[in-house]
């Protein structure tokens, strides 16, 4: 497949931006942030998402989405990231509605997809437990107890994690942290007893929680795909939503390197426009190259992962080890080359480099996937 | 989707094409050819004087040759195979799929080639492309003068009129294998009053010309891919000219934009074994089989990370020249990354290789054939412009930054 948008996936884009560049500029993020929004995104916006078929992009058509791929959500994804559009499009759209649709049972998907396409029910996944992503030392236990399971342990950076209305919880039903054997993923509804909400306030002011579940009961349907054996629908809910992210980060870098070249056009020192300087043209070329790369690595890995997300694995972690370093280069890059205005709050680009470094964080950084390429290739 | 008939009727033809080509390499193409050549004297470059290195080379060059696999997107009129852009590509993905090394390597191929299809007229295609399709000339590239490198424009080479001739006087340097080539295209002055953009000409002779001699240079690899290359009074007809008299630059930009993209491709290398694994060879590895040197891995993977990114660039530029959707400057992106990451894989080689890769003459290091490939990757980012010119090229030409 060639590695350029159909007319169809370019005309996606268009509509994607032209929403959200209109309804989500970047202030839309600072408004949210400095009002202490108890959401933390606009329920108005997420409505209009799903009106546009959005929401339920990567739903079947028969549960009321779009029946779209991968691709085609990494397009959104990207714009999402150019404005830093705090949306659960993320959470429930790509990585929820990915699992049930691939891990689900038919009583699972009738329930929930359809909610999820006309935007009325918000899902995320709680995975990370340790300080970094490391999904195979999951060891939040789940104990069967007469017909269900008893849950407890502790879950971070459980994105939406606060406003959900359901959680699908990575556990541990058999064998030690670090087994790829004995994983299990619950869907469990956050108002279940026992279940803590922490609304964790993060440094992209997007949203993010910290869960405890405390002896939480579920019962035996609550199971999403086989017991014991869910790391297989573990790894591929993540690596779409690792393309995701990659994707978010490919429209954030290139954003900030937009503006900051647009910067380099303006801004005079020594009478001269500071983009005459050849140490700046130079550096601004390599960024530009570095994001062109990333580019073409991400878009591989989501046509990858439309093929068979099974086997996309390696072309995803290319793309997102490139993505996080990519957009950590172009956000400094970006804050440097704006000078001290970079440093300001008022100015914009300190929200690009915060959202970067989460973007980074969730779902495995550069090193993570780094290292999951050296394991595929066997060295 | 509405119109989804269009791609699935075309990517049914491609998929016979992809059969058949599979079938036909498999069938064509010696076992002893499904690896990359082991040293440069296992590459054929054809030419007047051209020797096969072994039986199985002559026949995988002959059978490519029939089938205008030489040249695969070339018109069949001039030799080649007359594919579009989607079955040379597929042709490109079978034969790395198997390890199939290039029949023929040549500058006529990478370089002449594509300039003359756009620039030459109908004799000069006729008379040229078939005989570098076939592999009967060999072509090398007079473009750097000892002082016009980067600042290629302002060379001094100069071509006089005379009656139906030019006259040429000068001297080109870093003339690749300008001592075995037949003709050489090179890049001469026409209009010394004219700006040094303006003054230009592309011509092309016979190497055999009176007046014609080279010198090799010898390198810090020990080889002498190189040359000086001296003209004392060159008589070359007026009709060898390529595109029109003094607007030869624009040959020359056409053409660079192809070498740099050939350049560039060496960074690129999807068959073989993973560097890690031959790293692994030397450095060894630890109980859960990992590379016994925590930071070299690191090093390779992170290597690989970028080495995959690039392979997925040079496809989707590939793509996007095909929609019309390529910026002509994008070749100086690729040739920049490309260069620099494959002097990072020497680097690696070097480091992994450790004593063992530090061997100049011995049978056992193949006459020391790691580090003076390692020592010829640094020319890889001064020949064909270098890194420095291309990121200025980027800046201006793509980022449209301001300045001279």
């Amino acid at each position: 497949m060639a590695l350029v948008l159909t007319e169809e996936q370019s005309m996606l884009r268009d509509s994607a931006r032209g929403l959200i560049s209109d309804k989500a500029p970047v202030s839309h993020l600072r408004h949210l942030r400095d009002s202490k929004d108890p959401t933390g995104f606009s329920k108005e916006l997420w409505q209009s998402f799903a009106e546009m078929g959005f929401a339920g992009l990567l739903v079947p058509e028969e549960f009321g989405g779009s029946g779209l791929g991968c691709v085609e959500a990494g397009v959104v994804m990207e714009e999402i990231g150019r404005t830093l559009m705090p949306s659960p499009f993320l959470a429930t759209s790509v990585v929820a509605a990915s699992a049930l649709t691939h891990g689900g049972n038919a009583a699972q998907k009738s329930e929930h997809l359809p909610k999820i396409s006309n935007g009325s029910l918000l899902a995320t996944l709680a995975v990370d437990e340790g300080a970094k992503h490391r999904p195979l030392q999951t060891n939040l236990q789940a104990v069967r107890a007469g017909n269900g399971f008893k849950l407890s342990g502790a879950k971070a950076l459980v994105v939406d994690g606060h406003v959900a209305d359901l959680f699908i919880v990575a556990a541990r039903t058999a064998g030690a942290a670090g087994e790829r054997e004995g994983l299990t993923l619950f869907l469990v509804n956050p108002a279940a007893k026992g279940v803590a909400v922490e609304r964790t306030i993060m440094v992209d002011a997007h949203n993010a929680a910290r869960i405890e579940f405390n002896n939480v009961e579920v019962n035996a349907d609550s199971v999403l795909g086989e017991v014991d054996q869910g790391a297989s629908l573990l790894d591929g809910m993540l690596d779409i939503g690792r393309g995701a992210v990659a994707s978010e980060m490919v429209g954030l870098s290139e954003e900030v390197f937009g503006r900051t070249v647009e910067y380099l056009k303006q801004r005079k020192q020594f009478g001269k426009l500071i983009g005459e300087f050849q140490a700046l043209q130079h550096r601004a070329a390599e960024l530009y190259v570095d994001i062109e790369i990333t580019r073409a690595a991400v878009m591989k890995a989501m046509q990858a992962l439309d093929a068979d997300v099974a086997k996309a694995a390696s072309a995803v972690a290319v793309a997102k080890a490139r993505a996080g370093t990519t957009a950590t280069r172009a956000v400094q890059e970006g804050v440097q080359m704006h000078g001290g205005m970079g440093m300001t709050d008022q100015f914009d680009i300190g929200f690009f480099m915060k959202r970067a470094r989460v973007c980074e964080e969730l779902f495995g950084d550069a090193n993570y996937h780094a290292e999951q390429l050296a394991r595929a290739r066997g060295y | 989707m509405t119109d989804s008939k269009a791609p699935d009727s075309e990517s049914t033809e491609l998929e016979t094409f992809r059969n058949e080509t599979r079938a036909w390499l498999e069938a064509n193409c010696p076992p002893e050819m499904r690896k990359p050549a082991a040293s440069d004297a296992d590459v054929f470059w054809g030419g007047r004087n051209a020797k096969f290195s072994s039986e199985p080379q002559r026949v995988w060059f002959e059978r490519m040759r029939d089938k205008g696999w030489t040249v695969p997107d070339w018109p069949k009129e001039f030799g080649g195979g007359g594919l579009s852009a989607a079955e040379h590509k597929v042709l490109r993905s079978e034969m790395a799929k198997i390890g199939a090394r290039p029949p023929l390597s040549s500058f006529g191929i990478w370089m002449l080639g594509p300039a003359l299809l756009k620039y030459g007229n109908e004799a000069q295609k006729k008379e040229h492309l078939p005989k570098i399709a076939a592999g009967l000339i060999r072509w090398c590239q007079g473009y750097s003068e000892p002082n016009a490198g980067s600042d290629l424009a302002s060379l001094q080479t100069r071509a006089e009129s005379d009656g139906d001739d030019f006259v040429i006087t000068g001297q080109k340097i870093w003339t690749s294998y300008a001592n075995y080539a037949d003709w050489i295209f090179c890049l001469v002055r026409t209009d010394p009053a004219a700006k040094k953009h303006d003054g230009i000409s592309f011509i092309l002779f016979d190497m055999t010309s009176k007046g014609v001699s080279t010198k090799p240079i010898l390198l810090i690899s020990g080889y002498s891919p190189f040359c000086e290359t001296f003209f004392d009074n060159v008589r070359v007809p007026k009709s060898h000219v390529v595109g029109t008299v003094n607007r030869g630059w624009d040959v020359a930009k056409y053409l660079l934009q192809h070498e740099r993209a050939m350049i560039s491709g060496m960074g690129e290398r999807g068959v073989g074994r993973p560097l890690g694994q031959i790293a692994a060879d030397s450095v060894g590895t630890d109980a859960q089989g990992k590379l016994d040197d925590a930071m070299l891995r690191g090093q390779i993977a992170s290597f690989d990370v970028d080495e995959a990114a690039l392979a997925a660039c040079a496809e989707r530029a590939v793509d996007l020249a095909k929609a019309g959707q390529a910026h002509p400057a994008f070749s100086s992106a690729m040739k920049y990354y490309g260069t620099e990451l494959n002097k990072r894989r020497y680097e690696i080689l070097m480091s992994a290789g450790g004593v063992d890769a530090l061997e100049w003459e011995s049978e056992r290091s193949r006459q020391g054939a790691r580090p003076r490939a390692w020592l010829r990757t640094k020319a890889n980012s001064i020949e064909g412009g270098t890194t420095e010119v291309m990121l200025g090229i980027v800046a201006k030409r793509i980022l449209d930054l301001p300045g001279a």
